[in-house]
């Protein structure tokens, strides 16, 4: 059950198109995988048509460990959609994985005043529908 | 040619009424906006033969057919949010500068109150239909955990910005209660006659960490408009012409993602400052004053530390009320800004740089003011900047 919700899931759920079916769909097998070029191995996320390192359209959904830090976060008092308004105050945190990709999520067990750069974290998969699984992250101890 | 330094000068400005609720579509805000510009400038609408459209509300065609504009030679938008007007003069100059046209309408606006208000679930920053080159991100990636607008996005660097350089809420403070005293100055800006003291802002609330109320611009209906022509034609207009004497643009890197940016203080602003510098044969210390686009309090400390005004993690000593208040080394947004006379997407920044440079400020003038600095800011962080001088 996502975090302040009862019932039915009334946010908003992610707009998916291309890759971003492939991302989700890993993340309903609870596996955090991101795009690794396979001629030069860079990592990337978001998602790319290409790697902007080598040039190659040649990459594979590789997964990634799901550790990573808190690289900074915004903890939002005023939501500027009105779905997440009993959710107040949380806190959209970019989070840095081991593999140095970084990404938007939310930690869950830990306060806003508890933030801090740098945070062990790791990924931990909600359901929030049957069909759509967000990723989200924990502190790591 | 290998510069546009010079190539074009800003000969025309105007705009609307700054209210919440005008009741008017963005077409007809911006054509008042052209109108007052056209007769700063001493022209006839049929004279204007280049548009850059404005990135929402209507299109360069709608103005050539208001203004009776029978043979548009030139049209073209920048797609760069709130840097958009201050890179429009970059295409302004450059179709001049290549006899594309002769004289180029620069218009910008909205309702950012009655009709995209972000604080109310509006579109104005993305809330319900994200712009173009963003859409895919924050729909696929943001949207599910509540990021949807410019305060959240720009609030991640402002929080890594402050954890690793102790950088304190009153800098913040320091820029929105400069330009609300400069505001005060300002017979048209929206907060005329509501002072803000460093209390007010330090008790205001929370909008989303570590931005409070008094870090966010206003929501205002407005629009602006400038008309740029060559140096031959303004020599017989009305008003004595500003030069732009050096424009860029940059991006940020990627532009459609901040979280994924190598380093996330790397803007825009920081690929096209030392472009927009050289080509002026300016320093930063030949400015008379700045116009920092103002979105957010964090974004002028951040735009700033681009320019080179300081290194990265010292806008903490930069910023001081003395050093950007009028009569300071630096006047900055001596208008009020987007934070105290209205969010115009930044064009009321050049339209107030061009007013300084011509000496028609009154109480706000900033002395013997030769040579000004405009940056915008947009989207996820693209950045321009014009160098003016008269």
């Amino acid at each position: 059950m996502a975090a302040g919700t009862q019932g039915e899931y009334k946010l908003p759920l992610p707009r998916m198109r291309g890759s971003a079916v492939e991302f989700y769909k890993f993340c309903k097998a609870h596996e955090l995988r991101f795009q690794r070029c396979t001629d030069c191995a860079a990592w990337r996320h978001i998602p790319r048509d290409m790697c902007a390192k080598c040039g190659s359209f040649n990459f594979e959904w590789a997964r990634s460990s799901g550790k990573g830090t808190l690289f900074s976060w915004t903890t939002v008092s005023q939501p500027a959609l009105p779905q997440f308004a009993p959710l107040v105050p949380f806190s959209p945190a970019v989070i840095e994985l081991e593999e140095g990709v970084r990404m938007l999520s939310w930690v869950v067990d830990v306060k806003p005043d508890e933030l801090a750069l740098g945070m062990p974290v790791e990924v931990v998969f909600d359901d929030v529908t049957p069909e759509v699984t967000l990723p989200k992250f924990r502190r790591r101890r | 040619m290998d510069s546009l330094k010079d190539k074009g000068c800003i000969v025309g400005v105007g705009e609307s009424a700054f209210t919440r609720g005008s009741g008017k579509t963005e077409l007809r805000l911006m054509l008042e906006a052209s109108a007052k510009a056209l007769d700063d400038a001493g022209l006839k609408p049929h004279d204007i033969d280049g548009i850059v459209g404005p990135p929402l509300g209507a299109s360069a065609e709608h103005f050539a057919a208001n203004l009776g504009i029978e043979d548009l030679r030139y049209s073209t938008y920048v797609e760069m949010g709130g840097a958009s007007p201050v890179v429009a003069l970059q295409s302004a100059a450059m179709a001049i500068a290549f006899g594309v046209a002769n004289c180029v309408l620069v218009p910008c606006g909205w309702n950012g109150y009655s009709v995209m208000r972000v604080s109310a679930g509006g579109q104005g920053g993305s809330g319900a239909t994200p712009p173009g080159p963003l859409a895919g991100t924050i729909g696929a990636y943001y949207l599910p955990y509540g990021a949807v607008a410019p305060v959240q996005w720009y609030a991640w660097l402002a929080t890594r910005h402050m954890k690793l350089y102790g950088t304190p809420f009153e800098t913040m403070g320091t820029i929105a209660v400069t330009a609300r005293k400069h505001a005060q100055l300002n017979p048209q800006a929206y907060m005329r006659g509501r002072p803000l003291t460093m209390d007010d802002y330090l008790k205001s609330r929370w909008v989303s960490y570590p931005f409070r109320l008094f870090d966010c611009c206003l929501e205002t209906d407005a629009a602006g408009a400038v008309i740029v022509t060559s140096p031959e034609r303004a020599r017989d207009l009305r008003r004595p012409p500003v030069y732009i004497s050096g424009v860029a643009e940059g991006h940020p890197y990627p532009a459609d993602d901040i979280p994924a940016r190598p380093d996330p203080f790397v803007i825009g602003l920081t690929f096209a400052a030392p472009k927009a510098l050289r080509m002026a044969g300016v320093t930063l210390k030949d400015l008379d004053f700045a116009e920092i686009y103002d979105c957010f309090t964090y974004v002028v400390m951040l735009q700033m530390e681009a320019l080179g005004f300081c290194k990265r993690g010292e806008i903490k000593d930069f910023i001081t009320p003395e050093r950007i208040g009028l009569g300071g080394e630096l006047p900055m947004n001596t208008h009020g800004g987007l934070h105290s006379e209205a969010h115009v997407w930044g064009i009321n920044h050049i339209v107030e740089a061009t007013r300084q440079l011509r000496h028609e400020c009154g109480e706000r003038q900033v002395k013997d003011a030769e040579v000004g600095l405009v940056t915008g800011w947009g989207d996820f962080g693209d950045g321009g900047l014009a160098i003016l001088r008269r």
